[in-house]
Formats: structure tokens, C-alpha cells, sequence
């Protein structure tokens, strides 16, 4: 039953095998998203996309930032910088579980020796105003991805609905090369004339960043940033419907760049301990405010699925 | 006689609502199909991780045919009359029959409905139930309108028959019902046609699925008995862990795994959280250390290995856990030799408990105030209290917390038996009352009897409720965020399972005062410093606390020193001199509460009632040890009775009282006293009176209801021989006030004009 011949030899592998497979699956691949996020779900072509009556299928690569995990490159699993690899396809297909397994199987999981189940797990976003019903997948008792179907987002119902995959790249690739330690994972080949470990790339960068997010990140500055990006989105987003030309363009996706800014300075903020117990759930409740009007906003455009060339 | 089966083949239903979800399915399709007119002699519902199945056997195979006669408009009535009843009832005026009635001849409608046959009803009501099953959360899927759990992939649905099986035509949102499921995800996806539920099973089981999920729980337990019991072991009982389990599989496979060495010094219950809530995994005991050795995982399926690679990796995920868990343990302890548990403590000032009510430092430093002031009425030692008061909840900032928040408490304790700065661990009543202090959690929870550990948790749930209280953050209705019923409860509990006997409303108040000097402290370094100085307000709050209370200044210049602090100064003293209307108002609340655990407990609440109307009722073991003696007392036939006695007498004198205007309380003259029953109930309330009085100096409660219920008979002869309204006066108010003397007397024990008849 077994598909691959050979399981994979390193982290970059992983990742090109889960890239071809989508890419004979019918997935658009796309690349990452050129900003910090938390989570590939921050991508547009998650967000956004989810949206709409419009069919769409991208997987992709996005590097994620969560600057509270940060632990100096020591901890064997805990990364301020990871990375997720994220597939969305609308509507869901009927057999995307079967598709998903397909997947685990092209990376080497081989599904005759090993115990997967799908395990309860329901998915929200406070920040991005989403939720869905799904469950996280366990191999042998490890959690190796997050499988949803969006029934919200930024406050609209997804009609149809979309199935999203999340898998943690670097954890899923540990269990498969069998390393401990993530700064001991192969990076590229073993036998490359130049071999690279995971931490032979990120372990500096790891305590560049753990040193920046917990202890020198300017707070006056990142709380200005935010009060910025908040400001920007909203005046994009009450900008006149057409420009000086006369062409109606509604701007959802750059005042969406806005709202995946402020979520990533809360973020930062959040990791420098100075957003107490309460101010926390106003800052997200004033970030998941910013995604519902991206989404408002996005609704109201031709990939959101209004008519193409109807009056904005 | 046809048998039904339904099969709803899904994805992976939540093991948490599967029981459910199966009972939902039987109650809702037998109701529909008994209301549709339709029998059965058995049904018996399965759920599986993905799949709700029904077989139903002894079906009638249609339902009865139903007549009705419905009467019309007359003959002669207007044709639109006619019309509008001939719509109403579907038929032409051909099909009416004619009646005679007494105002003339009339129409009459016969309406036969035909019997349906089973198909046709089960159809309709199973496409009924699948659209509006009660899941707790439900989803859509696709571009579908459908909503189910998870996706809904499959519907089986047939009627057998001794003719053989045939397919109920169903359609729901463009999923046709057929006679095929599937088996195993894994082990034998392919899809396969049954003819009836026997073969259904069997073919299950063949295909590596267990229909019965008490089938697969006695499975997994039977498993891991024999492994246990292999090892020398014994597993460590879990029903709920269990169900949930046989949730999570259609084919269990037990797989028995190591526990590395270096992990089992942890505390058991960083390991039970690690594998059970994580990796729901059972745990196998030494029986002779105690100590967790071993743990199972239930794999949901056989391998050609046999299991090696699946344990293997539930090893190293658990390693993974473990190591966490064992890193954290370590600098935690690393940590308490440093700087000893008080002063992790001291990082809880950047915990933040409530907006309004400051971090949880700042409650520790009220719960520490409060746990001094009750360790003497529960004979603890106050030192003791308030240094477990200042250390009880320091784990939070403990590493193992940070990352396990259910083992809060369970950490303090270990971290207290740790050797401290001093080489030397805590007193062990400081380190159990780090465990116990939140307890009790819920009704079921138990209470502490430690001494101190009652101190600090009594001390911890007042101050929650005086705090909320304090900032007016009541529970209304059903929303409770707080849990202060829960924290109310815990105090009734806490007071009667350590029969602690003491007035509660000093203790609100002084929870109150220490809130509201908190509350008042913060508005005077956020804002008030200023202009405040500038009226005229001189030194701190604290100082003119600590006069007030070591007796230097008077209530009323103590509120004058207040006075540049309007409406709150007064709120504070109000709380000093304990007349706060806050603790007050928390006493009738917890009055409440204890209604609804005294009910739970089977004492009516009238019987509360009479009870909370007496004086002391903030002495909550008073209250409920006066309750339950009233409550048996009224039990007995003596009770009853002189129940009815009372409530003559009062009613009577209440009368009389109100007529005349006047109160007949000067005391009955027993040389006035005519007959024998007189004399008698004269002599009856002296012998009680004096039982009574010592026995409610004593709190003596049974003994009290006791010596009342020697008055039954003489009340009872009295009221057979004598009239009260005779047309002598004297007599008349002499027996009036003999009545007073009989009310008086009963209401010494409990206000029984409350109790209802």
C-alpha cells in the first residue's frame, strides 16, 4: 500500500513532496504571504478566499511568527519562527479526508503501520472573527495538523464552505526524519556537498528575535504602529468606491495588509507582557473589528464573488 | 412484521456526543413513527466514531387506517358556507353525506385516510430527524445546506422481511438511502450490502468494526485487566477516560508502553495530566509503590508489526511531554530553594485577578488579612493560616502551572514539602492548604478538615464574594462569570462539615471593609491625590483604619476624617462598624443558597424560613442544625399536631389582637384558671419553659423541639375543653394572654407562623 518507495530525508523534502502533491491534486501553489502572521490562515488566500461563492484551491507555504513561543532556540519543539503549510480548497471536496491521508502518505507516513485518527477539535479566530468544526489529526498519539471546515469568517457565513489543512511543518517533519531536537533536523540533504541543519539556519535567529520580542521591542513604538494600521485600514477602507479616473475599485486586499499588521503588533506587544489580562480582549476585539470590515470589503469585489462589473 | 436499520455513516464524530447523539436518534425516529401510527417491539440504538445506527425490530408493516366525520354547514346554508367547507375538507359536494341533526339536515364530511405503508412513514421521518438533529454544534459542508456533525457521507436505511431486505427510498439533500456502509477507515474501507441488522453486524465485525461501544469499552477493560495483570500491575480505574476511548475507536487495540525511568519521580499527577487529558492514556500502577509505571494506549487498529511502530511513537510523544514537564519540575524546585514559595509569591503582583479589584497579590494580602482573623474560630494556628494564605496560590507562577493550568494547587503542595531558602520544607498544613484552599470546587467536590487549609479556603471565598460584591458584579439569572454560587456554596460547606459556629456577618463586613479600603486606595493614587491633599485629607486611609480600630478615634470622626472621600469613606466605615449593606445584602444570598443545599437535602423551605427568621441567622451551622431538628421534629406525629395547636392559638390571639387593639402580653394568671386542661397547659409551659430555655442556651436544638412537644397534649385537651371568647372578660383575657404564652414559647425555637399547612 505503500506509495513512496522511500520516506523523506530532509525538512525541505517534507515540503516539496507536500508541494507536488497538492500541485496533482488540482491546488493552485502559491507562496508565502510577503508579511508576519501568526498563522498560514492569515494568508489572504485563506482569509479572503474563504470567502465568496468563487471555487478555489491553493496550498503554500507560510512562515509564521509567534513571538511569546520564542525560547531562544533551546526548546527542541517551541520556535518564535515557523513554518505551516496550509492548503484551502472551496467548497470542500467530499473526499478531502481521503485527500489528506493521500497527503500523509506522500510524506512517508505509511498508514498501514501507523495509528491516525481524527480527533475532536474545533477551530476559532477571535482575531479574525472565524470559526469552524474539524479536528486536529493525530498519528500515534502526536498531533500533526489541524483539519477545518470554515463556517465563519470575518463575521459572514462561508457559503460554500471551505476545507482548510494546516499542518506544523516543523513538528510533522520531526516525527517523519525522527529528530529530537528541531535545531538537529536536517535541513537540506544529509548527503549535500554542504549539509544544513534546521539549526545551522534559524538557531541565531531564534535568540535574535526571542532577545528583540521579549526584552528590546520599542512598546511606545509597536502601540503606535498599531494605532497607525488600525487608522490606515479604516481610511482605505472609507476611501470614495472609484478613483480620480472614475474606475471603481473597492482596496480590500491592501486594507487587509493593515489588519495582518495590527494582529502581528498585538502579537509583539503581547509577548513584551505589557497588554494586561483585560486590555487583551479589547485589542483583539478591535483587530477582529478590522478583519469583519476587510471582509465586508472583499464580499463587495469580483473575486469575492460579486458579479463582475456590477456597481460596487 | 418488518425490522428497520439505519445506518448514518459519517466523518469523525466528537466521542463526547456519540451516546447521545444515539439515544437522540432512537427517541426522535420511534416517536415519529408511533405519532405516525406505526408499532415496535424493540429498539436499540449504536454509535461509532462514524457512524448512529438504529434497528428497530417488529415493525407494523403500514399504519391503521383512520376515519374521520367531520360536520359541515346545513344543507341550506349560504353556497359560500358550503364552498368554504368543501376547501377546508378536500372533497366535492358529491362525496358529503347528509345528516339529520336537530336543527335540520346537515353535511357531513367522512374522511377516510388509507393506511401508509412503513417505507413510505420512515422515510418521511427520517428525513425529518437527519435536518433538525439535535447536535450540540453543527456544521455545513460543501455547497450543501445540509447541517450534521461532520460531514454526512452515507445513508443506510432498509425494511426487512421474511421476503428479504428492501431500501427505504429516502433522499436527503441529494443523498439517496441504499443498503451499503462501509467497513474500517483503514483496515477495510471498501463498502459492502447488508440485508438486515444481524448480518450488518456480523459484516462489521468482519470489516474490523465494533457496533456496540459497550462492547468495545468491556473490550479495552478486559485488555488491559489481562495486561495488567501480566505485568503484576494494576490499572488505575477511569470510566470516563474509557468511554471516551471506546469513542475514539471502531477496533481497539490495547498496546501497553514504558515509561522512561528518569520520568517516574515526577508527581502522579503531572504524569496523570500528561497522559490522560493529553494522550488519553490509562495508567498501570505498581501496587505496592503506588507509583505509575506503565501507560496504554488504545490504537484503533492491528498492524503487521504488531503495534511496535504505533507504540513506539506514543512513547516518544510522551517522552516528549514528560521532558517538558520534568524540565519544569526541576527549575521550579531550583527555583523554591532560592527563593522559597513566598517569594515566588511576590510575582503574582503581575498577575492580574481583576480589573477593579487589583492583581492577585493584592487579594492575597486581603485573604492573608481575613485567614488571621477566622484561624481562631476554627482552632488554627493565625501564623500558620496567614503564611499559607500568602504562599497557597504562588504555584501560578510556577513553570509546570504556566504550562498545565489544571495542576494548580496539586504543585503548590509539592513545592511546599520542597526544601525552601532555609533548607527546610513548609509546615505540612501550609503545603495542604496550597492544595485544599480552592476546594470545594463543586458539590460533589470534597471539603477540607485540615485546619488551616479551612482557614485559607473560607478566607479565599469570601474575599471573592465580598470583592464582587464590593465592585457590584452580582451573578443575574444564569450568568454567573465568576462562579460566586459556587464560591458561596463552598462556604456553606466548608461552615457545616467543620461545624463551624460563628457569627458570618462580622466576617463579610470585614471582607467588604478590606475590599472597599482596597477599591478606595487605588481611586486615590489614580486620581484623587491632588485634589484630595488639597481638601484636606490628612494621612492614609490605612492610618485612619488602624485608629478607628485600635479605638483611638470614634465612629462619627472617623467618618469626618473620611469626608473628603464622599459616599465611599462612608461605605468603609459602614463595613468597620459592620453595618455594611453589601455584606448584608451577601448574607441574604447565601441564605439563598443554602435554601437550594438544604432542599437538595431534603428540608423544605418553609422550615428555612422559620429558622432564618430567628435571631444569629448568620451562623450558618446554628441555622441548619435548628433547621434539621425542626425539620425531623415536624416529621413526627407530636410535631404535626402541636403544629395545629400553634397555629390555633396564634390565630386566634392574632384575631383577637387585631379586634381589640390591644397585645395580650402581661402573662397569663394561673390563679384564673378554671378548669382542669387550664391548669394543666399552665403546668406544661412552666416544665417547658424551663427545658427550653437552657436547651436553646445550649443550641440544643433537638432537645429544645422536644421539650415543645410536651405541650401537644395539654395544648390540644385545651383547646377540646375550653373557650377562649367567653362573655367574662377577665377570663376571656386572662386565656388570651395564656395564648401569648404559648406562641411566645413555641417561637423561641424557630418562627413557626412560617411553616405552611
Amino acid at each position: 500500500m505503500t506509495q513512496t518507495t522511500q520516506g523523506p530525508r530532509s525538512f525541505q523534502e517534507i515540503i516539496l513532496r507536500l508541494q507536488t502533491y497538492w500541485a496533482t491534486k488540482g491546488c493552485a501553489i502559491l507562496q508565502p504571504y510577503d508579511m508576519e502572521g501568526g498563522a498560514g490562515t492569515f494568508h489572504p488566500a485563506t482569509t479572503l478566499r474563504a470567502l465568496g461563492n468563487r471555487p478555489w484551491a491553493a496550498a503554500y507555504v507560510q512562515p509564521s511568527r509567534r513571538p511569546t513561543d520564542g525560547r531562544y532556540g533551546e526548546n527542541p519543539n517551541r520556535l518564535q519562527h515557523y513554518y505551516q503549510y496550509q492548503v484551502l480548497i472551496k467548497p470542500s471536496p467530499p473526499d478531502l479526508q481521503a485527500l489528506y491521508l493521500g497527503s500523509l502518505r506522500a510524506i512517508g507516513i505509511d498508514d498501514t503501520l501507523h495509528d491516525i485518527r481524527f480527533v475532536e477539535d474545533d477551530w476559532e479566530s477571535p482575531t479574525l472573527g472565524a470559526w469552524g468544526l474539524g479536528w486536529e489529526v493525530w498519528c500515534d498519539g502526536m498531533e500533526v495538523s489541524q483539519f477545518t471546515y470554515f463556517q465563519q469568517v470575518g463575521g459572514h457565513d462561508c457559503r460554500p464552505v471551505s476545507g482548510e489543512l494546516t499542518y506544523g511543518l516543523e513538528r510533522l517533519a520531526m516525527y517523519v526524519l525522527g529528530v529530537d531536537h528541531v535545531m538537529d533536523m536536517p535541513f537540506n540533504d544529509p548527503d549535500a556537498p554542504i549539509p544544513l541543519t534546521y539549526g545551522d539556519v534559524f538557531r541565531q535567529t531564534e535568540q535574535e528575535y526571542s532577545r528583540w520580542n521579549f526584552d528590546q521591542a520599542d512598546t511606545d513604538m509597536l502601540f503606535q504602529h498599531f494605532q497607525d494600521a488600525e487608522a490606515e485600514c479604516e481610511r482605505i477602507l472609507a476611501a470614495p468606491g472609484a478613483d480620480a479616473a472614475g474606475r471603481a475599485i473597492v482596496m480590500a486586499h491592501p486594507a487587509y495588509d493593515q489588519c495582518i499588521k495590527a494582529s502581528h503588533l498585538f502579537n509583539l506587544l503581547d509577548a513584551r507582557g505589557v497588554i494586561s489580562v483585560t486590555e487583551r480582549q479589547a485589542y483583539i476585539g478591535r483587530v477582529r473589528a478590522l478583519a469583519r470590515k476587510c471582509a465586508d470589503a472583499f464580499v463587495m469585489t469580483e473575486a469575492g464573488g460579486a458579479a463582475a462589473g456590477a456597481p460596487a | 412484521m418488518p425490522d428497520a436499520l439505519i445506518e448514518l455513516f459519517s466523518e469523525e464524530i466528537p466521542a463526547r456526543m456519540q451516546a447521545r447523539a444515539a439515544d437522540d436518534l432512537k427517541r426522535l425516529v420511534t416517536e415519529g413513527l408511533v405519532q405516525a401510527g406505526l408499532t415496535y417491539a424493540h429498539a436499540r440504538a449504536f454509535a461509532t466514531p462514524r457512524r448512529l445506527v438504529l434497528a428497530i425490530e417488529g415493525l407494523t408493516a403500514q399504519s391503521p387506517t383512520r376515519r374521520e366525520e367531520r360536520k359541515g354547514p346545513k344543507v341550506d346554508a349560504p353556497q359560500q358556507a358550503i364552498e368554504g367547507f368543501l376547501r377546508s375538507t378536500g372533497l366535492t359536494l358529491d362525496q358529503l353525506q347528509t345528516r339529520d341533526d336537530k336543527k335540520g339536515a346537515v353535511y357531513m364530511a367522512v374522511i377516510e385516510q388509507p393506511g401508509r405503508p412503513a417505507g413510505a412513514i420512515l422515510a418521511e421521518v427520517l428525513d425529518g430527524v437527519i435536518r433538525a438533529f439535535p447536535w450540540p454544534k453543527s456544521m455545513r459542508w460543501g455547497s450543501g445546506s445540509l447541517r450534521w456533525v461532520r460531514p454526512l457521507h452515507s445513508i443506510l436505511c432498509i425494511l426487512s422481511d421474511e421476503a428479504g431486505a428492501q431500501v427505504v427510498p429516502l433522499e436527503v439533500d441529494g443523498m439517496h438511502a441504499g443498503d451499503t456502509t462501509g467497513g474500517h477507515r483503514f483496515m477495510a474501507p471498501e463498502r459492502f450490502a447488508v440485508t438486515g441488522f444481524e448480518d450488518y453486524a456480523a459484516r462489521l465485525k468482519r470489516a474490523f468494526v465494533i457496533l456496540d461501544a459497550q462492547e468495545r469499552m468491556d473490550l479495552i477493560a478486559h485488555e488491559i485487566d489481562q495486561r495488567a495483570f501480566a505485568l503484576g500491575l494494576e490499572p488505575v480505574a477511569d470510566r470516563a477516560l474509557l468511554a471516551e476511548v471506546a469513542g475514539l475507536v471502531e477496533w481497539p487495540v490495547v498496546l501497553v508502553g514504558e515509561i522512561g525511568p528518569e520520568f517516574l519521580d515526577l508527581p502522579p499527577e503531572v504524569l496523570q495530566t500528561s497522559m490522560r487529558e493529553h494522550q488519553k492514556f490509562f495508567s498501570l500502577r505498581d501496587p505496592k509503590s503506588g507509583q505509575i509505571v506503565r501507560f496504554v494506549t488504545v490504537a484503533n487498529r492491528e498492524t503487521a508489526d504488531g503495534g511496535a511502530t504505533i507504540l513506539a511513537g506514543n512513547q516518544k510523544v510522551l517522552a516528549a511531554r514528560l521532558s517538558d514537564a520534568k524540565f519544569f519540575w526541576e527549575n521550579d524546585l531550583r527555583n523554591v530553594r532560592q527563593i522559597g514559595l513566598e517569594g515566588m509569591a511576590e510575582g503574582l503582583a503581575k498577575v492580574t485577578f481583576h480589573n477593579k479589584l487589583g492583581s492577585q497579590k493584592d487579594r492575597i494580602s486581603r485573604i492573608e488579612a481575613l485567614a488571621r482573623e477566622i484561624a481562631p474560630l476554627v482552632n488554627a494556628d493565625p501564623n500558620q493560616a496567614a503564611l499559607a494564605a500568602r504562599v497557597a496560590k504562588a504555584d501560578l507562577r510556577s513553570d509546570m502551572v504556566g504550562e498545565f493550568p489544571e495542576l494548580q494547587g496539586a504543585m503548590g503542595l509539592y513545592y511546599a514539602r520542597a526544601p525552601q531558602p532555609d533548607g527546610a520544607p513548609l509546615p505540612e498544613a501550609v503545603a495542604l492548604a496550597c492544595r485544599e484552599h480552592y476546594q470545594p470546587l463543586g458539590p460533589s467536590d470534597s471539603v477540607p478538615t485540615n485546619l488551616v487549609s479551612v482557614a485559607v479556603a473560607l478566607a479565599d471565598k469570601i474575599d471573592t464574594l465580598t470583592g464582587f460584591w464590593a465592585i457590584d458584579e452580582k451573578p443575574t439569572g444564569s450568568k454567573d462569570p465568576y462562579a460566586l454560587r459556587r464560591a458561596a456554596l463552598g462556604v456553606i460547606r466548608l461552615v457545616q462539615k467543620n461545624n463551624i459556629s460563628s457569627p458570618l456577618l462580622r466576617l463579610l463586613n470585614d471582607g467588604d471593609a478590606l475590599n472597599e479600603l482596597f477599591i478606595l486606595n487605588r481611586k486615590l493614587n489614580d486620581t484623587w491625590d491632588k485634589t484630595v491633599g488639597g481638601a484636606g485629607f490628612e494621612g492614609s486611609i490605612e492610618q485612619i483604619v488602624s485608629d478607628f480600630a485600635a479605638g483611638n478615634k470614634s465612629e462619627s470622626e472617623t467618618r469626618l476624617r473620611l469626608m473628603p472621600l464622599p459616599s465611599t469613606g462612608d461605605r468603609l466605615v459602614d463595613a468597620l462598624v459592620g453595618k455594611s449593606s453589601r455584606a448584608a445584602d451577601l448574607l441574604a444570598f447565601l441564605h439563598d443558597r443554602l435554601k437550594v443545599h438544604l432542599r437538595d437535602e431534603g428540608i423544605r423551605h418553609d422550615v428555612i424560613d422559620a429558622c432564618l427568621a430567628m435571631p444569629g441567622n448568620d451562623d450558618l451551622t446554628l441555622l441548619v442544625n435548628r433547621a434539621e431538628a425542626l425539620s425531623a421534629f415536624l416529621k413526627t406525629d407530636d410535631g404535626e399536631n402541636l403544629i395545629q395547636g400553634f397555629r390555633r392559638a396564634n390565630n386566634i390571639l392574632t384575631q383577637a389582637e387585631q379586634k381589640d387593639g390591644v397585645e395580650y402580653s402581661f402573662g397569663p394568671d394561673p390563679a384564673l384558671a378554671e378548669t382542669g386542661e387550664e391548669k394543666t397547659l399552665f403546668a406544661a409551659l412552666d416544665h417547658a419553659e424551663q427545658a427550653i430555655a437552657p436547651a436553646m442556651k445550649a443550641e440544643d436544638f433537638p432537645a429544645a423541639m422536644a421539650a415543645m412537644a410536651g405541650l401537644r397534649a395539654p395544648i390540644d385537651a385545651f383547646f377540646e375543653a375550653v373557650q377562649i371568647n367567653t362573655d367574662n372578660q377577665i377570663i376571656r383575657r386572662n386565656r388570651l394572654n395564656l395564648l401569648h404564652r404559648i406562641r411566645a414559647t413555641c417561637l423561641q425555637v424557630a418562627d413557626l407562623t412560617r411553616i405552611e399547612g
